[in-house]
């Protein structure tokens, strides 16, 4: 049954919120530039918490069930975190506050900036990035500052492997450099050939997601390092599939020189139903001076009777601002309560218990469904969705069919180096009981899709909502919804 | 392990069907001599350990529970009612994700579409999208549109030095190495009338704010009217709170409306996170890039809503994407829906009054103190500029002794506004309050 808009709920007259009365005498109101009308719903407090609680309900989150969506780390969110950001001193601190009376955010701030260099095997740190996306930008504004600083200006070119988030293309171009793609070899590692033949001194840098989003750890991952750092070039690192690696091998160590993390997906902050991310990135020691400013440091050492005094320092030659004030705090509040809990050895049982999740469903599923690249994958895999003894079942209809198995579906058509992709992340938070119901749906649903097709081009089936119509949607393009009442108060 | 469900025979079973013996098997691929680095961090905590830690980390900090904030800039202390940090909790809502499959995210969907929906009246532009990371941000995206509305012919972008500081930062950082001229902000003297006159046909966008950074409300009708006399795209950077009362800028011919959503509902957490507003016209809906809502039918014939315009991003259109971006602000675009809708007509324009009055009763208080006086002539909104009779970091460390948290030091970026401080004024303060603030500016002027 759909929840009907706030405006249909809406009542002329009808007050949510009660406010005080004016203590203080009217001002003259400015002339000319008072609205005549705000055209806005009139709700009572409990017709908007039924609403918001019946649209709630039309979710499907990772509190609800397995959530596989390959490439975006779909973990449990850990309650503890939600309360962390919620602390009185925390979310009503105003981001101008004097340095000195906002210590406890910024010592939080510095122990997170070490820890993550830490972790990835870097130098220094940015918490600024608002997400992955945003990081990778920095990350390439950060590259070709380096190169700009050195006098060296005819590197216009960034190489990416098409097994590359989508992002990193949409990144190089927002920078006004060129992409040069690079394709894949037969074990899905980068085609190194084709690498040596590309690197030159009008190469910036190469953008290497590894593992990749095939899932798989590049095999060669240190001699692609070498070739472009041999050409002059560095090597950017999206840190989007950090999960497999913590405590596994740390991307500094391979030759990296500028990574971002997504805390929204290895640190366990949430999705949020698409944001807030958020995208720090680590750089070694030579790129340090060009990271965003302001980054927390200590300004005055600690002594044997005080604690050391943290400020914001903007680095030498930093690339300036890439967001407003420090970055998304509330999001870096939660992921710092999430690494001070797990330490050296539970970031690493992550990893291992990741990479084995993803393992157990590949052998358990590879019989039922083709896996191009079938070897062991890191923390996901990609299936396809297709076979050539149901040729009108794709991808999509197995995605759907999962719903009514009460999953929520893998990525699908992504990457786009596989066809009909089912890309299948499971994170080490699923239990071995949760895995085997999930394999047992897709072994069921590779048996229906040869006996009985229409179910799965017909689904879902059991959820509130049958499939929607896109098409009709970019067609008729209604983005807003303005009812005639509005327009009369 | 903490989070992690495996016991160890369920591990053994699990390696046993792979066909391995031990978990360092499945790693194979990764060189030996970098494999299991120990990782320099703290012991772990448990829960019960780790709150301890946490709330000594807050208690470090000033807040506004406990001092009266009249600190903007940007950044604004609000009453929020209850019902949304309430609906903010539904795990339904917070553990989901971009919401790809509308079967399963009706939720979301729905709610994007109504927070859409509720700034286009707002703002009075015909459409929004899903929201940027933040005001800053949505407003380098504004210059990224009109760039491409103008197919990187013109390249100067005006930028009015009423414009907040780090939104100005932002968008040359965006812009490194795109060649553009970015100008306008040079000097505070440069007015709307000059910025207008600076107009020309090299010229891709002209940005302005409203309410501008110095809290000053202009009438922006000329300024729109010479942008769209010289083919330039024109850019208002409004602050949603304050249009519960003003004129919208669609009045004023704005082609694009972005905007600091942070006043609609959500704490000011230190600086994020925020909620970037983003509205345009009708006809460069194409060319606006993030993520967007639409309504459609389902099978049964039913009303749902999904993600539309998707050949714009990224994962289809990889470097000819319009942008980066593929995540929005998910979570604070619900608490601004809940925000507005809980607070709805009456709500939004009484909040805004009550800010607008109490400012104005506090700059006229405050400029009647002997050694301070307000900067501002014409009309302003909820934010004013005092000339103070000594360094503003003093008098700000002296009004902690008072339980305030004073205003924003303007000499920081402003070199002719040394010694003058920006005070901010909403409705959470009460009458008592400013007259508490009154007294101890008088007491700390030559304290």
């Amino acid at each position: 049954m759909p929840e009907p808009l706030i405006y249909d709920l809406s009542s002329p007259g009808r007050i949510g919120v009660r406010l005080p009365d004016l203590d203080v005498p009217e001002a003259p109101l400015p002339e000319g530039l008072v609205r005549d009308m705000l055209p806005l719903p009139e709700l009572s407090e409990i017709d908007v918490m039924r609403h918001f609680v019946r649209l709630s309900q039309l979710n499907y989150g990772i509190d609800i069930g397995f959530y596989p969506l390959g490439s975006c780390t779909m973990k449990y969110n850990p309650k503890i975190n939600e309360d962390a950001a919620r602390l009185t001193g925390f979310a009503f601190s105003h981001p101008y506050q004097d340095p000195e009376a906002a210590q406890g955010n910024l010592a939080l701030m510095y122990a997170l900036q070490r820890w993550l260099a830490a972790i990835g095997g870097f130098s220094s740190t940015t918490l600024q990035p608002s997400a992955g996306a945003q990081g990778e930008f920095t990350g390439i504004l950060i590259i070709r500052a380096y190169h700009d600083d050195r006098g060296d200006t005819k590197r216009n070119k960034i190489l990416i492997p098409d097994s590359a988030h989508g992002t990193n293309p949409a990144t190089t171009a927002m920078s006004g450099m060129d992409v040069i793609e690079i394709s894949s070899d037969e074990r899905g590692n980068v085609n190194i050939d084709e690498l040596k033949a590309v690197c030159d001194d009008t190469v910036a840098g190469l953008m290497l997601t590894n593992p990749n989003t095939l899932g798989l750890f590049d095999e060669n991952v240190q001699e692609i390092c070498d070739l472009v750092h041999g050409c002059g070039g560095l090597v950017y690192g999206d840190g989007a599939n950090m999960n497999a690696m913590l405590g596994i091998v740390r991307p500094g160590d391979l030759g990296i020189d500028v990574m971002h993390y997504n805390l929204h997906k290895t640190f366990s902050t949430p999705h949020g139903g698409g944001g807030p991310g958020s995208g720090p990135v680590s750089v070694i020691e030579k790129l340090a001076p060009f990271l965003p400013g302001p980054v927390v440091d200590i300004v005055e050492e600690a002594t044997d009777e005080l604690p050391p005094l943290y400020g914001l320092v903007f680095p030498d030659k930093s690339i300036g601002r890439v967001k407003s004030f420090h970055g998304q705090f509330g999001v870096l509040v939660r992921a710092y309560t999430y690494i001070r809990m797990l330490g050296s050895e539970g970031l690493r049982a992550v990893a291992d218990h990741a990479v084995l999740n993803a393992n157990y469903i590949r052998v358990n599923v590879e019989d039922a469904y083709p896996i191009p690249f079938n070897r062991i994958c890191m923390h996901e895999f990609v299936a396809e969705g297709h076979w050539s003894d149901a040729p009108d079942i794709h991808a999509l209809d197995i995605a759907k069919r999962l719903m009514d198995y009460g999953f929520h579906p893998p990525t699908n058509y992504f990457p786009l180096i596989v066809p009909e992709a089912l890309m299948i992340e499971p994170t080490e938070t699923e239990s071995k009981q949760s895995l085997d119901t999930f394999i047992a749906a897709m072994q069921q649903i590779a048996v229906e899709a040869r006996e009985q097709p229409e179910v799965l081009k017909t689904a879902p089936h059991k959820t509130p909502y049958g499939r929607l119509d896109e098409v009709q949607a970019a067609r008729e393009l209604i983005l807003c919804c303005r009812p005639d009442w509005l327009d009369e108060g | 392990m903490t989070y992690i469900p495996h016991t160890e025979k369920e591990r053994q079973e699990m390696l046993a069907a792979i066909g391995l013996e031990g978990i360092e098997d499945l790693y194979q691929a990764i060189p030996e001599e970098v494999r299991f680095p120990e990782l320099d961090l703290p012991e772990p905590l448990t829960e019960m350990e780790i709150l301890d830690e946490l709330v000594a980390l807050s208690e470090a900090n000033l807040d506004t529970r406990h001092f009266t904030c009249f600190l903007g800039a940007g950044a604004y202390n609000h009453f929020v009612p209850a019902v949304v940090d309430h609906i903010l909790r539904r795990s339904e809502f917070y553990t989901a994700y971009t919401p790809y499959q509308p079967e399963v995210s009706q939720g979301t969907l729905q709610t994007i579409f109504e927070f859409q929906s509720l700034i286009c009246q707002l703002t009075g532009m015909d459409v929004s999208n899903a929201s940027h990371y933040d005001g800053a941000t949505a407003l380098a995206e504004a210059v990224i549109l009109a760039l491409n509305h103008h197919r990187r012919k013109r390249e100067k972008v005006l930028l009015s030095a009423g414009i907040h500081p780090q939104y100005r930062e932002v968008v040359r950082t965006y812009m490194r190495g795109m060649g553009l001229t970015i100008t306008g902000d040079e000097s505070l003297e440069t007015g709307i009338d000059d910025l207008a006159s600076m107009i020309d046909e090299e010229t891709t966008l002209v940005a302005v704010q409203y309410p501008d950074f110095l809290g000053r409300i202009d009438d922006l009708h000329a300024l729109g009217k010479a942008a769209s006399e010289a083919g330039a795209l024109f850019c208002v950077v409004t602050n949603p709170h304050a249009l519960g009362m003003l004129t919208p800028p669609s009045a004023f011919g704005a082609d694009i409306v972005v905007g600091e959503g942070q006043p609609l509902g959500i704490p000011i957490s230190y600086g994020g996170p925020y909620l970037g507003i983003f509205t345009t016209r009708q006809k460069h809906v194409r060319k606006m890039a993030g993520r967007l809502v639409g309504e459609t039918k389902d099978t049964r014939g039913q009303t749902g809503y999904v993600l539309t315009l998707t050949p714009r991003e990224q994962h289809i259109r990889r470097e000819r994407a319009s942008s980066n971006i593929c995540t929005n602000q998910g979570l604070m675009v619900l608490a601004s829906t809940v925000y507005m809708a809980a607070m709805g007509k009456q709500g939004l324009k009484k909040v805004a009054e009550l800010s607008y009055h109490k400012a104005h009763y506090a700059a006229r208080r405050i400029d009647a103190l002997e050694g301070y006086s307000l900067w501002n002539t014409g009309p302003f909104f909820h934010e004013f500029v005092v000339r103070c009779p000594r360094p503003v970091e003093e008098i700000n460390e002296l009004l902690l002794d008072f339980a305030v948290i004073g205003g924003y030091d303007l000499g920081q970026e402003f070199d002719e506004l040394k010694d003058h401080m920006l005070l901010a004024v909403t409705e959470t303060v009460s009458k008592a309050e400013i007259d508490h603030l009154v007294d101890a500016l008088e007491e700390v002027a030559n304290a």
